[in-house]
């Protein structure tokens, strides 16, 4: 019953939380563009409108079409129960959770790659190409991350190997931390489709990676892969603020406003990297997310040099 | 025969040769000093079609026209295009609107679909009028991991319809074919037989961000055929209409160009500042884009001395924010890697397709009717023509910025001391049975209007060309074997008018 209960509470923070920090990422950009910008909440409008709103469905699409966004909120659902939220802990961890958390990002993705060759539109079939490349690329990164934290942790479990219940520090292991922060940063910006790799916010079908996976989806499908895509960078934003501020002071309120602000000042810097840099060009995606890579497999190597 | 730009000639004057020395002199002229310029025809009284070529020689600014005639019983010529690449789309333009074969010709396919001028069987045989510009045959590529994509007519953005039909190999594109027409309103037709207080406002309406270009090609050419002169304030205000109109788009542009990198500082300020220009026109004209500055006889409206303190107040500001906003743009590595080597035409080819306006200055053709062909203000006042050599995305970005500068010092030339005179006279009627031609730089490049007139002196046949006419094939050029990501970024480079081109 506890348990029930504290996954319900789990939910209902991560469910109010995510669609806010995507909004100030678009209240950041707006401030870089000298414009006011639309409220942080606006996400929240724009779910609630969406859900609010009848589904289009195309004639040459199959159930696979149907399903897919609802196997990717179930999938980032279920995800975010590993995820510690500041003070509240994970309340799903076992040994070799972060498998459990890659195959799950693989599964969702699978259905949305599905979901968007299914319509049989070139676009969407491009879009998916490009999905499938980069994110294999992108998992290599994140795997290294993950075996190099495991190292430092001696866990396979992610609520142990991120946060402050481990000997873990700056001062002890700083260069191979350092590594993994920019390499997951990197990993982070990939996964949610932010700039350098892909515009969240460009109207160009040809360019666009994720966006035009999901452009046939409408009404409540369309608030499902939004309200997704949210969550997703709750989750990455979760895993790397603990390793960047690895503290508790011990009061409950304090820490959880250091986490709190540590995910606002993650977002704010997803907004300001957005601003301040032009798109990479589609072929250079790919040795971008090698340099994640190998950023990750030095911190590996640092890591095993200390023993 | 040769001309000068808003120069008019009786018809009876105009060399009339046959088919095969038409043909022969036009290669023959191309291939030395001359590019085409125009080709068109219109209908004779007796039912046949005469087809008039208008040759440029830049460096001498003079036009050089001839004539030839396609019996009515004998519809077809031999094809140019295959010889001299510019005249592709001015044949399949014949081909179209007066039902002639051009014989050879390479691709011949509607440029815009509609029923042909003279009420006779299509050359093509599936052709019905309402039918889908799009339903002829593509150019395809086989092979096994070879796909083709279709973009448009309806789009994501809020931007007019045009097909583009790519055959791409992953994700570089092998060949790009661009189908339009969905904008076809008849302009030239309805041009035709009109009083000139409509057929004005109809040229300010040929394309909706070139009012003042088009609406001063259309005056020039009614002045000319009425043997108007306007006065020196007329034409200088025309020339501050005109400048303020390629600001206000190529500053625009710069955003989008900005935008479309996924830069997103710089297209926000430039947006704004597009809107100042804009509103620069609107403090002249009463509105943004300009309609109603231009009338056959000269301007509707003044710029007073308080005005003119005025804008050149505001003119002094602008030019500071636009250069502070260019830096930013100009000076970021990423936005740089994204414009450089994107979308490259070379001099050769640009020339050989004739390329016109900012996009073949991008290529180092000096081409610009400012400097080549000046009439108006411009026999007196020189903007020094802006250059770039790599024939880019940044090489076409970076024409914009120059442009933009030395537009703004032309205005801050020109506005202290506008020239003294009438700004309205009345206009003569127009002579009969004449050919005028107009030549005007647009902030896409040349815009020409030909107008030839009837026994009682209205219009009997006008032809409007947009700088998009050219320029469209130097996109799909541009884009060859460039990623299909970076397709939206070319074809913001050229920033080409749909509804121009499709008249």
């Amino acid at each position: 019953m506890i348990m029930i209960l504290s996954i319900l509470c789990h939910w209902l923070i991560v469910l109010l939380l995510a669609p806010f920090f995507i909004g100030v990422i678009a209240k950041v950009k707006a401030f870089f563009s000298g414009k006011v910008g639309p409220s942080v909440f606006q996400p929240f409008f724009d779910l609630i409108k969406l859900f609010n709103k009848g589904a289009v469905y195309s004639k040459t699409t199959t159930w696979i079409f149907r399903a897919a966004p609802m196997v990717l909120l179930a999938s980032v659902l279920i995800l975010s129960l590993e995820i510690p939220l500041g003070v509240f802990k994970a309340p799903v961890q076992f040994s070799g959770d972060i498998f459990f958390l890659a195959y799950l990002l693989a599964l969702a993705r699978f259905f949305m790659i599905a979901a968007a060759l299914d319509t049989g539109f070139s676009m969407e079939g491009m879009g998916a190409s490009r999905e499938a490349f980069f994110s294999c690329l992108s998992e290599l990164a994140l795997f290294m991350n993950f075996i190099t934290l495991a190292l430092l942790a001696h866990s396979l479990s992610l609520s142990h190997m991120i946060g402050a219940d481990i000997p873990m520090s700056w001062s002890h292991v700083g260069p191979a931390l350092l590594l993994i922060v920019a390499s997951f940063f990197i990993v982070l910006l990939t996964e949610n489709y932010r700039i350098p790799i892909d515009d969240p916010d460009t109207h160009l079908e040809l360019t666009m990676i994720h966006e035009v996976m999901v452009l046939d989806h409408s009404g409540v499908d369309l608030a499902y892969v939004s309200y997704a895509s949210a969550i997703k960078f709750l989750i990455f934003s979760g895993i790397l603020v603990p390793i960047i501020i690895p503290f508790r002071t011990g009061d409950l309120v304090m820490d959880m406003l250091i986490f709190l602000g540590g995910m606002l000042g993650l977002a704010v810097c997803v907004g300001i990297v957005e601003s301040s840099m032009a798109r990479l060009r589609l072929n250079r995606v790919r040795n971008f997310l090698l340099i994640a890579f190998a950023l990750a497999f030095f911190g590996f190597i640092v890591t095993m040099w200390r023993g | 025969m040769e001309l000068f730009n808003n120069a008019n000639i009786a018809l009876t004057d105009i060399p009339l040769v046959t088919a095969k020395e038409f043909r022969a002199e036009i290669i023959r002229r191309s291939r030395g000093e001359a590019r085409l310029v125009n080709l068109f025809g219109a209908l004779e009284p007796d039912g046949g079609v005469r087809l008039f070529a208008i040759l440029g020689f830049d460096e001498e600014a003079v036009l050089q026209i001839l004539s030839t005639k396609i019996p009515e019983n004998y519809p077809q010529f031999e094809s140019l295009a295959r010889e001299l690449f510019q005249a592709q789309a001015f044949e399949r333009e014949i081909a179209e609107q007066w039902a002639i074969t051009p014989q050879g010709h390479p691709w011949l396919k509607p440029l815009r679909r509609h029923p042909n001028y003279r009420g006779v069987t299509d050359i093509w045989q599936n052709a019905s009028p309402g039918s889908s510009p799009a339903q002829y045959p593509f150019y395809s590529v086989d092979g096994e991991e070879v796909h083709e994509v279709g973009v448009g007519p309806v789009h994501a953005g809020i931007i007019e319809p045009g097909h583009f039909r790519f055959q791409c190999h992953g994700e570089e594109i092998l060949h790009l074919e661009i189908q339009l027409g969905y904008q076809h309103r008849g302009m030239e037709r309805l041009m035709c037989g009109q009083d000139l207080k409509r057929t004005a406002l109809l040229s300010e309406s040929i394309a909706g961000d070139t009012s003042i270009g088009h609406s001063i090609a259309f005056c020039e050419v009614a002045e000319s055929l009425s043997g108007c002169v306007i006065s020196a304030r007329a034409q200088a205000i025309r020339a501050v209409g005109l400048e303020l109109e390629r600001l206000a788009n190529h500053v625009g542009d710069l955003g989008a160009l900005g935008l479309d990198a996924g830069f997103l500082p710089t297209s926000a300020y430039f947006g704004r500042m597009r809107g100042d220009y804009l509103n620069l026109l609107l403090t002249i004209t009463g509105n943004r884009f300009g309609k109603g500055l231009c009338r056959p006889g000269g301007v509707l409206f003044d710029i007073d001395v308080a005005m003119a303190e005025d804008l050149l107040r505001k003119l002094k500001q602008y030019k500071k924010e636009f250069d502070q906003v260019s830096d930013l743009l100009f000076s970021r590595p990423s936005v740089l890697a994204r414009f450089e080597g994107t979308g490259t035409i070379s001099m050769k080819t640009a020339k050989k397709i004739g390329l016109v306006g900012p996009a073949s200055r991008a290529s180092q053709l000096e081409r610009d009717v400012r400097i080549n062909y000046p009439s108006g203000i411009w026999q007196f006042h020189h903007i020094p023509i802006s250059l770039a050599a790599t024939g880019d995305v940044y090489a076409r970005a970076i024409v914009r910025r120059q442009e933009v500068t030395r537009s703004i010092e032309f205005l801050l030339k020109i506005l202290p001391s506008l020239p003294k005179g009438e700004l309205l006279t009345t206009l003569p009627a127009m002579k009969p049975e004449t050919l005028a031609i107009a030549m005007v730089e647009g902030w896409r490049g040349e815009i020409m209007h030909i107008g030839i007139t009837d026994h009682q002196g209205s219009f009997t046949r006008y032809k409007i060309k947009d700088p998009s006419f050219h320029n469209w094939f130097g996109l799909s050029l541009a884009v060859r074997n460039q990623d299909i990501s970076d397709f939206p970024l070319c074809n913001k480079s050229f920033n080409l008018s749909y509804c121009g081109h499709d008249l």
